[in-house]
């Protein structure tokens, strides 16, 4: 099946949000103004909400920071569902996703936090104490091995011979 | 020793190939962006890989049949009729080492001293000196950039002589990105009608046809008989390093050319045949997503050069297969070998001058978007200031 315009240009911007319209246009046999008008609509609906980076924290300078994955288990409340409680967990600034999952819990919460304790104080003091929430459980992230399809340490060695028949 | 006396003078008459001498510059060069690959830049799948991997793991280290795994055969058979609507059985086939081998097989086969083999020009650099090599005249049929570098019927018609053994089809085409429709190849079969001749299709490029589907030359009326089909994993599954193919044909022309293969490399090396077998499982499984979403990317690779070398004046048709875009870049006044030369020296990028694909390929360059976008669009750059620096 062909794909629409819009997935096409999702698909590129996801392997390199930084590739110029131009060049999208040029990709995708279209003129820079009809892919731009194209990113501008996907960005008004809120399809396309922020261009993002990979970084491998390791090579920075600054200390790492801390990722924890905490599974939150919930009694859903009355009418709601669990659309009151994932409001307010994805609120806080330190939560950097929010999922609902199937399985023996309710939310994956990932926390960003500076140090561990922090992430902990975080966990302690205002994700466990909302109101609905039953337990939670935390698993701190030792190294990423791999993150958004980016292999880390990131290494695009090219094996081939230079000119080949 | 006066080696001159002892060699082989039809090998010794065989020129080097054209890329040969790039390769050389090139590989010293630091920063060189090559277009000169003729290889996907993927590698293998990690499902494919891990499948070789595991066979190794467990001791599947023998040989196989000489004409290769009954399982893999009959996998190879159901995608050449589920893709392509030709029906083969296992007994019509043999797993190869890579497509190279099949074209040698199939010229071994069928050519006699003096007999005359077609082929296209520019083309792929191993027809020749293979036709050579069993004595046969290779007879190049010109194909020009104005008809899309596609083969007619009246070219073929033309050079009919009683001589004639066989025609070489190698569509999609390495170096120019041609495709034949079914149409032209319908066209072009009647002037085949009423003769002998023997079509040997290399349908290697196949899934990397950006416009319907490859149209596979056993699939035209009354070709079946007279067609040997040529295929492999190099370039539909990025399994080049394998060295893995295969070839298709009527069993009577199948057995000679499994005797010859029986006594040159015995089977195709099994680690590869075992990787093979879970490409076209898996490929089965999945409606190949994987070569599908290989296509999608190298589609939009391809909407990008041939757009840019159009943009900046040198002239490139659409190419509908393989990876390849094969720009005329006669205006700068340069010859191809002087400007492939030049672009490298000066700018450091490889591309391949047309000329290494056949006479007829003089005033084009071959350059393979097979490649980073990234390394695309810095090419792209530098081939512009090149250009603009010489007209």
């Amino acid at each position: 099946m062909e794909r629409s315009f819009s997935m096409e240009i999702l698909d590129i911007l996801a392997q390199d949000a930084r590739t110029p319209a131009a060049i999208i246009a040029q990709m995708l046999n279209s003129s820079e103004e009809t892919v731009k008008a194209e990113i501008k609509r996907m960005e008004d609906e809120k399809i396309l909400l922020r261009y993002s980076t990979v970084i491998d924290e390791e090579k920075t300078e600054s200390e790492s920071t801390i990722h924890a994955l905490i599974e939150v288990k919930v009694t859903p409340q009355y009418r709601q569902g669990y659309e009151a409680i994932a409001e307010q967990i994805s609120r806080y600034p330190e939560v950097r996703a929010c999922y609902l999952m199937s399985g023996s819990y309710d939310f994956m919460v990932l926390v960003d936090g500076p140090n561990l304790r922090r992430v902990s104080q975080f966990v302690t003091e205002k994700l466990s104490v909302l109101n609905g929430v039953i337990s939670t459980g935390t698993h701190f992230v030792l190294r990423k091995y791999k993150d958004n399809h980016v292999v880390m340490p990131s290494s695009r060695d090219d094996h081939r011979q230079v000119v080949t028949p | 020793m006066n080696y001159d006396r002892i060699l082989n003078p039809t090998v010794v008459g065989i020129p080097p190939s054209g890329i040969r001498r790039f390769f050389d510059i090139a590989a010293e060069m630091k920063d060189c962006i090559s277009l000169g690959v003729g290889e996907p830049d993927f590698v293998t799948p990690w499902n494919i890989r891990e499948s070789g991997i595991k066979s190794l793991k467990d001791g599947i280290t023998c040989y196989s049949s000489n004409s290769g795994l009954l399982e893999l055969r009959e996998l190879v058979c159901r995608y050449y009729s589920e893709r392509f609507g030709v029906y083969y059985t296992p007994s019509q086939s043999v797993m190869t080492v890579g497509a190279s081998e099949g074209i040698d097989l199939a010229m071994r086969a069928i050519v006699t001293p003096g007999d005359e083999v077609l082929i296209p020009e520019p083309s792929y650099v191993s027809y020749m000196p293979c036709v050579r090599l069993s004595g046969g005249v290779a007879v190049p049929l010109r194909a020009t950039a104005d008809n899309s570098f596609k083969l007619t019927a009246e070219v073929v018609k033309a050079a009919i002589t009683e001589r004639t053994k066989a025609l070489i089809l190698p569509f999609p085409n390495n170096p120019t990105g041609g495709i034949m429709t079914r149409e032209e190849l319908v066209e072009m079969s009647k002037a085949l009608e009423g003769t002998d001749i023997i079509v040997v299709s290399d349908e290697i490029y196949a899934e990397l046809t950006y416009k319907g589907v490859h149209c596979a030359f056993a699939s035209i009326p009354d070709m079946y008989e007279r067609t040997i089909t040529i295929n492999g994993f190099s370039k539909a599954f990025a399994m080049t390093g394998w060295r893995l193919g295969y070839v298709l044909a009527p069993e009577p022309l199948l057995q000679q050319m499994l005797k010859i293969h029986q006594f040159t490399m015995l089977c195709a090396p099994i680690t590869s045949q075992m990787a093979a077998i879970e490409a076209l499982k898996h490929g089965f499984d999945s409606d190949f997503s994987d070569v599908r979403a290989m296509r999608r990317e190298y589609n939009r690779r391809r909407n990008f050069v041939v757009h840019q070398f159009n943009e900046m004046g040198l002239e490139c048709f659409d190419p509908l297969g393989a990876f390849y875009a094969f720009p005329r870049i006669s205006k700068t006044g340069l010859d191809s070998e002087t400007f492939c030369t030049r672009l490298l020296m000066e700018k450091k990028v490889a591309v391949v001058p047309g000329t290494a694909f056949g006479a007829s390929g003089e005033g084009f360059v071959r350059a393979t978007y097979a490649t980073s976008m990234d390394n695309l669009i810095e090419a792209c750059k530098r081939i512009k200031e090149f250009v603009d620096s010489v007209v």
